[in-house]
């Protein structure tokens, strides 16, 4: 390769591997904020802020959903398998959200460590499955008694 | 060292004359496989578990993100070639990808907040994965306005080629954000190694969706390509005779 290409390779290598450097080391010092939501095991050790708006995620604790009669209050837990956090939230869902699927909160950790939500959002795992598949699966675990669980691997 | 190949590549009449042979042929093939992805996946594809028709978007959103990263890297690229090789015609190139990469990031955007209004609940929100997406965006405008802000094209083509270049770092953050931090976007459905966590009946036809935006690409990059060369060559002898034989 000729000299003068050469070194303007370098420059370009030089241009390409110094601006990463740089934002990389910006995204590094800025991980927890880029991070959209607090996991319950954050909320309950008392990393997050309370009386201030943030955002919670995790799963929707199977079985732990009780909705009001009067309104449209609903109460549930998320978790991250280590940790549980209440949240209560008053208004309509997503239609994704579910027990067993993953959900993102935002409103105000009050001080007795309930969550009171004023949006909740259904977070969609990456598995994509036609209903019939999803029929013939819960099926086959009825037959070989094995359950067929809901998970959130993606929170 | 044989670098002869090399430079006979930047020659934009070579260019224009390869690609008048090959540009019917990549969009008869692009056509063919959009127009059976869609109809697969619009018509015939079972419809979602959890999300009824909606998931439908898939074929539109990810093909159309793929294609917005890879298309950043060949603007890169092409860049780095015009400012080591000084070759116009990689600036050409160059210059003919932002657009088209402007507006298949866009298609991800809109498609994206269309589909999350009905799923999510919400149309936008700012997380990792979408912020990148959105930072993708201004990167490619930014390219295109650079092109009309200075006098001499020389400069235009070495500032443009210089900001493509320092947005490189922001794909892999595009593609690893889910990973990387807590987002409301689902990580990545079609995987390089491992099962894809997709039912192959949906699948195919989001393969074929995307071989055909690949299609896309090349074609319509080659077409602007080519428009760009008639412009900034129209005072050369090939092109005035191009253009007195119409």
């Amino acid at each position: 390769m000729h000299p003068a290409r050469k070194q303007r390779l370098f420059i370009v290598l030089f241009i390409v591997i110094f601006s990463s450097i740089a934002i990389l080391l910006m995204t590094y010092a800025l991980r927890e904020n880029i991070n959209l939501f607090y996991p319950p095991t954050k909320i309950v050790s008392g990393e997050a802020p309370v009386n201030t708006r943030i955002r919670g995620g995790g799963c929707v604790v199977p079985g732990s959903i009780v909705r009001s009669t009067q309104d449209l209050t609903v109460d549930f837990l998320i978790t991250d398998g280590v940790a549980e956090v209440a949240v209560t939230y008053t208004g309509i869902l997503p239609d994704l959200f579910a027990e067993g699927e993953a959900a993102v909160v935002n409103g105000t950790l009050n001080a007795s460590g309930v969550f009171e939500a004023t949006e909740v959002l259904a977070k969609h795992d990456e598995n994509y499955m036609p209903a019939e598949v999803v029929e013939a699966m819960a099926e086959s675990s009825e037959r070989t008694g094995t359950q067929h669980q809901a998970t959130c691997d993606g929170i | 060292m044989g670098w002869q190949w090399f430079h006979q590549l930047g020659s934009p009449r070579w260019f224009y004359e390869k690609t008048s042979r090959w540009m019917p042929w990549i969009g008869a093939i692009a056509l063919i496989l959009l127009v059976v992805g869609a109809v697969w996946g619009l018509a015939y594809a079972p419809v979602d578990a959890k999300q009824g028709n909606s998931y439908r978007i898939i074929y539109i959103h990810v093909p159309a993100a793929f294609l917005a990263l890879a298309g950043y890297y060949i603007m890169a690229i092409a860049g780095a070639v015009g400012i080591i090789w000084q070759m116009k015609l990689s600036y050409t190139v160059m210059r003919s990808a932002a657009p088209i990469g402007a507006t298949l990031t866009f298609i991800a955007l809109v498609t994206g907040a269309v589909w999350g209004k009905p799923t999510w609940g919400t149309w936008w929100v700012w997380d990792a994965r979408i912020t990148s997406m959105l930072i993708l965006f201004f990167l490619y405008l930014g390219v295109m306005a650079l092109q009309g802000a200075y006098q001499n094209q020389n400069t235009a083509n070495k500032a443009g080629a210089i900001l493509a270049l320092v947005g490189t770092i922001n794909i892999p953050i595009i593609y690893k954000s889910v990973d990387w931090w807590f987002t409301l976007h689902q990580p990545a459905t079609l995987k390089l190694t491992g099962e894809s966590s997709i039912d192959p009946s949906m699948a195919y036809p989001l393969l074929i969706m995307i071989a055909g935006f690949y299609g896309l690409y090349a074609w319509l990059l080659m077409h602007w390509t080519r428009m760009d060369i008639l412009h900034s060559e129209q005072k050369t002898a090939w092109v005035k005779a191009l253009v007195s034989s119409k």
